[in-house]
């Protein structure tokens, strides 16, 4: 045996052929979505309509934060440049994250969160069945306990959008009103993207799964007597490093604890 | 007052949400257990309320939610003529035979 400079030998051994960068970021893009969006639905906490609602986003919050944690951690394992979970999530400027714009922005009312929400959750029913037959070890582990997860997710927010939808005037105006402003963030889901394309069998493309998608959203917003949104704009650059307002106020929140007290733990 | 379109909830509601009985069994071959209560719009959303309030450590394979209002509860009044007339008659006990040797779990 012998050691590279680096420290992950066994990576280098098993996976000479794959593309370690193209890796590295898509787990960083996958890690860095679940990672802001845990911290914008745990600002629900103490604010949400009910305790009990309370405690079911801060248990999605928590689902995200661990797949968070494996996808991270994987990422700077891929890198080799020391980082681990903590550095990559706490000490990294807002140019460096690569998540959706979707995940980013505010919360909004209710029926705004929970129109990300069946939208993300939709997203990442498909993006980890698809990945349970990844070529990647990590990643299909990860999938094969996150899908269970996301399944939950969308089911809550499937059932608020309806009733919320199909409820009083007022919140089916609020729930379309969420809608036609969630609905421009919602193709920069299924971009095509270099780093999908240089992972064949491992990256999952969300382009082959976008139909499912569409079907499952499609059914709800119909059954919820909602229209889809037809929007004049939309969201890109998130996987590349540019983001909206909302990324630079999100993250000092996120990260000012870690940065006051490096190494702090509990 | 509510207002006039809107149906006066019922039970013990807190913004005219209804209150949930919550009954948890904790594994198969266990009957369901009384764990507490929630408030929830309607039966889908307090059974979803229930998974996260109560079973987040793995404390159940089944639950089940009733609408607290149609639970017919002993009155606190009638807690003498109900109860106190089981307490002084021991005989009720099974605890007048001896127990055969190697009967465990008695």
């Amino acid at each position: 045996m012998t050691s590279p400079p680096v420290s992950n030998s066994r990576l280098d051994t098993d996976r000479q052929a794959v593309d370690q960068t193209a890796l590295t970021g898509y787990a960083l893009g996958l890690g860095d979505d679940v990672l802001i969006l845990a911290q914008r639905l745990g600002e629900w906490i103490t604010r949400a309509p009910q305790i009990e609602e309370d405690i079911a986003l801060g248990n999605i919050a928590l689902d995200l934060l661990g797949q968070a944690r494996t996808l991270l951690s994987y990422a700077g394992e891929l890198e080799g440049a020391g980082r681990d979970e903590d550095d990559l999530a706490f000490l990294r400027d807002e140019r460096e994250f690569r998540n959706l714009h979707l995940v980013e922005i505010e919360n909004g009312d209710f029926a705004v969160t929970m129109a990300r929400q069946l939208i993300f959750s939709a997203y990442q029913c498909e993006l980890y069945s698809a990945l349970l037959t990844s070529t990647d070890p990590t990643l299909s582990a990860l999938a094969g306990k996150a899908v269970k997860e996301v399944d939950y997710h969308r089911d809550h927010a499937t059932q608020w959008v309806l009733r919320l939808g199909d409820g009083t005037p007022e919140s089916h105006d609020r729930m379309q009103a969420a809608l036609d402003l969630i609905w421009p963030y919602v193709e920069e889901i299924f971009d095509s993207s270099d780093i999908v394309a240089a992972l064949p069998g491992i990256a999952a493309d969300p382009a082959a799964f976008r139909a499912a998608w569409t079907a499952y959203v499609e059914n709800v917003i119909g059954e919820a007597t909602l229209t889809r949104p037809t929007p004049k704009w939309r969201s890109r650059g998130g996987r590349t490093g540019y983001h909206s307002e909302h990324l630079g106020h999100l993250l000092p929140t996120m990260q000012n604890l870690h940065r006051s007290h490096p190494g702090a733990t509990w | 007052m509510s207002a006039p379109d809107a149906p006066a909830p019922t039970g013990s509601a807190r913004k005219g949400w209804p209150l949930w009985e919550v009954f948890i069994r904790a594994r198969r071959g266990l009957s369901h257990q009384h764990v507490g209560s929630l408030h929830a719009p309607d039966a889908a959303m307090a059974l979803r309320n229930a998974r996260d309030v109560y079973t987040r450590r793995g404390e159940g394979v089944s639950i089940w939610i009733v609408p607290s209002a149609v639970i017919t509860a002993s009155s606190p009044d009638e807690k003498d003529p109900f109860f106190d007339p089981a307490m002084d008659k021991a005989y009720r006990h099974p605890t007048f035979y001896d127990v055969p040797e190697g009967v465990h779990h008695l």
